[in-house]
């Protein structure tokens, strides 16, 4: 090969481009003008991810640069949308926190695009390297981002936590890529499932194990989830809405390239792993959540739990599993963000508060908001005609349809134990006496509040365009 | 007319229950009382104009309820001369309660929700009176025992009226059970519950020749019944109805608990009019018992048997109110067994008259009570006639009237001397196999009646006053609201036999030719067999019965006298002496602690069984506290798995990686 | 059985062994030497290979600068290892019987199939001959064209990385005085130096 005579057409990957060329500009002003443009770095955070969003649907074209590491498909089109997405709104919503100068760093905004970019790789990975420094480039920034507040050491400890035992995940990883590489001899996804394709020696079954091990670490699945509930209540509350947004997605949307890119072959064996981690994901979520008391907690186990009806799409693998997964992120990051816009607005004169018994008598003091948070609540309860319910339905459907009962009876059981932790939610806002009232809400977090609950509620109208997005995202692997 | 008579009350029961508190209380009771008494005068005009001869029965259609099939029902009001009677039975006593009530309950920071009640009652007894047809007229039951129930339990906070509140619903629907059962056997047999259809078909169903052999008709417990079988099951399940709500013997032990209520509510719907149901019940649909001679003579039997019962019981009762409650148990027992041998008008007769009188007694009762600071016990009463002169000659006049003074063989006598003495009489001439028994239990029983009556009044306004100083010392005369109630129901008692005796049991005639006046009084209101001819039998017996119950009432007033005025205490005495039979009547012949003993205790068993074991353990246990409980458990130990080490954390995440790979190694699809 | 095979065994038992002992062994500071001759070793194996660039940058990298850091935080933290391990012996057991359950699982899959002899050929960029291409430069080629992506994205994490660690070390306080270059050089005597007249037998 000689060099300099490679060419890629750069165009595909200039929404990475933009937020690593951005974040590298925010850091420089950042870094000269100080904490005081803490607020201002926000700003342009958003606007700069924002503006990577529009790049990405109006210019970016598809295809695949850097010699098959990096691919852009419909269906990476739309889960990075919905990863900017989900960092635009968990920026917007640790906007108000900016001025404390406990989390007011002007580095969190810069390291939210970071772990953006990070995500955005990891969507786009064709190839293990790839997916691995996406990987590990988004969950070093979260790892910063959980343990920002270094003057709590709850933050520190969580995110002291968070990194051991992402370590040992991406050990894991590590392990199945130097497996999967030794067995098949590529990196690439392509020249795996061609590999693949031949015959399946139990070495790369190995190896795919411990990548799904080193992925479900970062979905927090079940039973790699252990870090979940600690960083979550540790971490300061807008970290941990960035954080069950959207790297989960990212992860998720990993995860189905892996194993429909990589290991389409392998389907039979994955399918199992996968099955696994969604019923211990699902009955963890569902049983664990119902001795919290403490809201932040409560929902790290409620985002296992999802995760798990996320994977159990997944597991189904057949096209119609995927586009449930993807309609499931689509609607958990909406629902997430929106319920972490209620948390976030559950500050007296002295502080945030984060026990679940705090919310008594909502309904009384700030109705609208009740009736918000009821919503989502019902909907991440799975009721009817929410937006939860469907989610819940297509992957349920997908199971069905590919004859995994035990998996879709075990889901449905497991949703009905869940229910009674997001009901006793909406009980304590609507039938116990009032606290206190809250101060009043902040205007972004009652845009993405307001935002979330409008589509929560009305998902039936937009269900059709919604589904055939997913379906089309889908069919990009069969 | 009519309507302005059924429907004033609802009017007024709807402005005091639901406008009640926003009126006030004096406007309630004013316009509660004033629409009673509208109705009432109203009734009265109704009624004189059958008496006189000038009214014809009418059916007024008010609207269309239900209609299903064959199943038409309609809300309706059929006014003939029954009707008109208990109209004016029943709106002139509520009318007087009503305006009784003003003075009684004046301390009583409820009262619009009384008088609501007390109208809510009147409107459902005139739904049940006007009723042309056994759906309206359940309707108009059921809603007297709701009124029933309201009222014994309107002093809520008090347990023992809550208690009698109950058992009087639950006793009631034992009979009401036997009542819903005989309306359905009626519209099996007649394809329609209107009384017209009933009463044009029910002489064709039964007594021709060929009865015996005749398809069956109805099938009940298993038996398959032909028609004569088929009628009187029919009409001893509509009995049973009229025993639960009349109180007769076996389901009476609810109205001497229902005194717990408040004494107008007593007068009203537990002496006069409610429990007098049953009897215009078996007097209504008396074309299909005449068609049942079984059936009448259960009818006389258990009649006779609970005059008799109720008047042993009320001998040794203490409690004034308990008393006039056994009292009317044992004339509503009169009256069944007048029923029973046919002696409708003497029936319906009786039942006017008593209304009067049993309703004075009561009133007069409350009275005494509202004198001595809401005492009941006679033990602790006596020497109150100086005290309360009027209130005592009312009691007075209301005894007369209910021994039934008067001069046999002349018409000068008391409201109860017409009427019962006609129930004698027609029981010594009557047919059925019960009859005599009946005869003999209710001359005895007539004597009790004297005995009882005279020993309330001679213990509670005679002899040395019992109560305590502070209590003699306020013993006053009530006010003339209540009073005047009194004075007219006095003058109906008085009176009442003396003007109407006529046209209800019809006077001396020849055997063979029914009384033109009672003929033309009735009107086939009531009707009588072809080989019922006791209307013209009774006013000829031997002298003897005619003076029997005169000498009986002579004789009890003779013994009670002796025992309470001359030297009172024999009547210790004697119960001293006989303790067996002094317990055993003071106990109401046991039949509380055997219901309680055999139905009331193994039903609480069984619910208390089903409730802690069947449901808690079993139901609840498996069910949603099991499951909840099992989720519980679940959710401590995963949250203990949380430890918050670290290490712990890797050690998970380390185990489930070994698992999966055991699993692909050797479960897996390889 | 050659010499290359012989140091190979040689490299990597030495190699497994010191790792065993960085955890194993009681004291920090040996823990830490455990691990530079573990990379030593590493190195060796590198060499081995003929990939002689990343062997001498294992060593300068790690050994030098990484290891060597690691050894004065150790020395200077003071860490109780002993302490930390107590919990150990308690969870050995069961750590212990995963552990084995792991290895013999992986031992008889891997241990079976072996990366093959073939596994040379399905290696798609086989290391370049020494004699036509130098190794820093083969690996330049590639870094630089190939695989430029992967060496942005690396550069990226290590930005992270840095930002991660001033955000989280870095603190500016207030109450202590700090050394500013820019005033210390713009500093003269007009402004530094100020004379007083004292006036004898005062004092200042």
């Amino acid at each position: 090969m000689e060099p300099g005579t490679i060419t890629f057409n750069l165009a595909v990957a200039i929404p990475e481009l933009m937020l690593a060329v951005g974040a590298m500009v925010l850091l420089m002003i950042g870094a000269f003008t100080g904490e005081k443009s803490a607020r201002s770095m926000h700003v342009i955070a958003v606007a700069l991810i924002a503006a990577a969003a529009a790049v990405l649907v109006y210019t970016a074209p598809e295809g695949v640069v850097f010699s098959d590491a990096f691919v852009s498909d419909r269906f990476a089109r739309l889960m990075k949308l919905l990863v900017l997405g989900g960092s635009t709104f968990a920026i917007a919503m640790s906007y108000g926190f900016a001025r404390h100068a406990s989390y007011g760093r002007f580095e969190y905004p810069i390291l939210v695009v970071l772990a953006t970019l990070g995500m955005m790789v990891m969507i786009s990975a064709d190839d293990l390297i790839a997916l691995y420094l996406g990987l590990e480039m988004q969950a070093l920034a979260l790892y910063v981002a959980a343990a920002i507040n270094r003057d709590s050491l709850r933050a520190s400890e969580a995110g002291l936590k968070y990194f051991v035992l992402g370590a040992l995940s991406s050990g894991m990883l590590l392990y199945g890529m130097s497996l999967i590489y030794g067995f098949t001899g590529h990196t690439n996804f392509a020249g795996i499932a061609e590999a693949m394709a031949a015959e399946r020696q139990l070495g790369e079954i190995f190896g795919i194990v411990f990548m799904l091990a080193g992925i479900a670490f970062k979905v927090s699945a079940a039973p790699f989830h252990m870090w979940t509930p600690d960083v979550y209540e540790g971490a300061p509350t807008p970290v941990t809405a960035f954080f069950a947004a959207a790297p989960k997605v990212a992860a998720m949307a990993m995860m189905i390239r892996v194993t429909y890119g990589a290991f389409e072959h392998a389907a039979a064996d994955w399918q199992q792993i996968i099955a696994f981690l969604a019923i211990a994901s699902m009955l963890l979520g569902a049983f664990a959540a119902i001795g919290q008391t403490n809201i932040k907690r409560l929902m790290a186990y409620s985002s296992i739990g999802h995760m798990g009806f996320a994977l159990v799409g997944l597991a189904a693998g057949t096209q119609t599993g995927v586009s449930g997964v993807i309609i499931y992120l689509i609607i958990y990051l909406i629902m997430t963000l929106g319920t972490f816009a209620c948390i976030l607005a559950m500050r007296r004169e002295d502080g945030l508060v984060e026990d679940i018994s705090e919310l008594s008598g909502l309904s009384r003091t700030h109705p609208m908001m009740a009736l918000m948070l009821t919503a989502l609540m019902f909907s991440l309860a799975g009721i009817p005609p929410l937006a939860g319910f469907w989610a819940k339905y297509f992957v349920f459907l997908a199971a069905v349809q590919a004859e995994l009962y035990v998996l879709a009876v075990i889901g449905v059981l497991a949703s009905v134990v869940g229910a009674f932790y997001y009901l006793r939610i909406v009980k304590i806002m609507w039938f116990d006496e009032p606290e206190s009232g809250f101060v009043p809400m902040a205007s972004e977090l009652r845009l993405v509040l307001g935002v979330s609950g409008v589509f929560t509620i009305f998902y039936v109208v937009v269900a059709g365009p919604v589904s055939s997005i997913a379906t089309g995202a889908a069919r990009t692997f069969f | 007319m009519i309507h302005l008579i059924v429907f004033l009350p609802l009017l007024g029961f709807l402005i005091a229950g639901l406008f009640g508190r926003q009126i006030g209380t004096k406007a309630s009771e004013y316009i509660t009382s004033g629409f009673l008494v509208i109705a009432a005068v109203l009734s009265w005009i109704s009624f004189i104009g059958f008496w006189l001869g000038g009214s014809q029965a009418t059916t007024y259609q008010v609207a269309e309820w239900m209609s299903v099939g064959t199943f038409v029902v309609d809300w309706s009001f059929r006014i003939d001369t029954l009707t008109a009677v208990m109209l004016v039975v029943v709106n002139t006593v509520s009318a007087l309660v009503h305006i009784y009530s003003i003075g009684y309950m004046h301390h009583d920071p409820h009262r619009p929700r009384f008088f609501a009640y007390l109208s809510l009652f009147t409107f459902a007894m005139l739904m049940l009176v006007t009723s042309n047809n056994l759906i309206q007229m359940f309707f108009g039951w059921e809603g007297v025992g709701l009124a029933s129930y309201l009222l014994i339990g309107f002093w809520f906070k008090k347990p023992s009226a809550n208690a009698a509140a109950i058992k009087a619903f639950v006793v009631n629907r034992v009979g009401d059970f036997g009542f819903a059962l005989g309306i359905f056997g009626v519209f099996v047999l007649f394809d329609s519950i209107n009384f017209d259809v009933i009463f044009a078909n029910a002489a064709g169903l039964a007594g021709t020749p060929a009865a015996a052999d005749s398809p069956v008709l109805l099938s009940f417990l298993g038996y398959e019944l032909q028609r004569d079988a088929a009628i009187t099951v029919v009409a001893l399940l509509l009995f049973m109805g009229a025993m639960g709500k009349s109180a007769q013997f076996l389901l009476h032990t609810w109205l001497p608990d229902a005194m717990e209520g408040p004494t107008p509510v007593s007068a009203l719907i537990h002496a006069a009019t409610m429990v007098t149901a049953g009897v215009f019940l078996v007097a209504r649909m008396s074309p299909i018992f005449e068609l049942s001679m079984t059936a009448l003579t259960v009818v006389t039997f258990v009649g006779a048997t609970t005059a008799f019962f109720a008047a042993t019981v009320g001998l040794v009762q203490n409690d004034i109110k308990r008393v006039i409650a056994y009292s009317t148990c044992s004339q509503l027992g009169y009256m069944f067994a007048a029923l029973g041998v046919g002696a409708y008008g003497a029936a319906i007769f009786h039942l006017f008259t008593h209304a009067f009188f049993k309703a004075l007694l009561f009133l007069g009762a409350g009275s005494v009570i509202h004198a001595v600071s809401d005492e009941q016990d006679m033990r602790h009463m006596g020497g109150l006639r100086k005290h309360i002169p009027r209130t005592y000659w009312m009691m007075v006049i209301g005894t007369v009237a209910l021994t039934g003074l008067g001069i046999p063989g002349t018409v000068l006598g008391t409201a109860g001397f017409f009427s019962k003495d006609a129930i004698i009489e027609s029981l010594y001439v009557g047919q059925n196999a019960f009859a005599g028994y009946a005869f003999w239990l209710t001359v005895i029983a007539a004597l009790f009646t004297s005995f009882y009556s005279w020993r309330l009044i001679f213990m509670t306004f005679h002899g040395k006053p019992r109560a305590p100083a502070d209590v003699m010392s306020h013993v006053h005369e009530s006010p003339n609201v209540m009073l005047v109630p009194l004075y007219i129901l006095a003058v109906g008692a008085l009176l009442a036999g003396l003007v109407f005796h006529t046209p209800f049991i019809g006077s001396h005639h020849e055997v063979g030719q029914l009384d033109p006046h009672y003929l033309e009084f009735w009107d086939a209101a009531l009707f009588l067999g072809p080989t019922n001819t006791i209307l013209e039998e009774f006013h000829n017996v031997p002298l003897l019965v005619k003076w029997s119950p005169a000498i009986m009432m002579a004789l009890g007033f003779g013994i009670a006298w002796w025992f309470y005025i001359r030297s009172p205490g024999i009547a210790a005495e004697t119960a001293r002496q006989h303790p067996g039979l002094y317990q055993f009547l003071l106990n109401k012949w046991y039949f509380d602690e055997l219901y309680d003993w055999a139905l009331v205790r193994p039903a609480k068993w069984l619910g208390s069984f089903l409730w802690k074991q069947g449901d808690g353990r079993v139901i609840d246990g498996f069910g949603p506290d099991g499951v909840s409980a099992r989720v519980l458990d679940v959710t401590r130990n995963v949250v203990r798995l949380q430890t918050g080490y670290l290490y712990h954390y890797a050690f998970v995440m380390l185990v489930g990686v070994a698992a999966l790979i055991t699993w692909m190694s050797f479960g897996g699809a390889q | 059985m050659n010499v290359v095979g012989l140091f190979f065994y040689l490299f990597s038992a030495i190699c497994v062994a010191s790792a065993f002992m960085v955890i194993a062994s009681r004291n920090p500071v040996h823990s830490v030497l455990f691990l530079i001759l573990a990379f030593f070793n590493a190195a060796g194996l590198f060499m081995l290979m003929g990939a002689e660039f990343l062997a001498l940058i294992l060593i300068v990298v790690y050994v030098g600068a990484v290891a060597v850091l690691f050894l004065f935080v150790v020395m200077m933290l003071d860490v109780d290892f002993a302490e930390l391990r107590q919990g150990v012996l308690q969870y050995l057991p069961i750590g212990g019987v995963i552990g084995i359950v792991l290895l013999v699982e992986l031992v008889l899959v891997l241990g079976g199939l072996s990366i093959t002899p073939e596994g040379a050929d399905l290696v798609v960029q086989p290391i370049p001959d020494m004699a036509e291409t130098s190794n820093i430069q083969a690996i330049g080629d590639l870094l630089y064209t190939k695989y430029v992506f992967f060496f942005q994205m690396a550069g990226l994490i290590l930005l992270v990385a840095m930002i991660g660690a001033i955000v989280l070390t870095l603190s500016h306080r207030s109450d202590v005085k700090r050394q500013n270059t820019a005033t210390q050089i713009g500093r003269d005597p007009a402004t530094a130096v100020t004379l007083h007249d004292v006036k004898p037998g005062e004092g200042i």
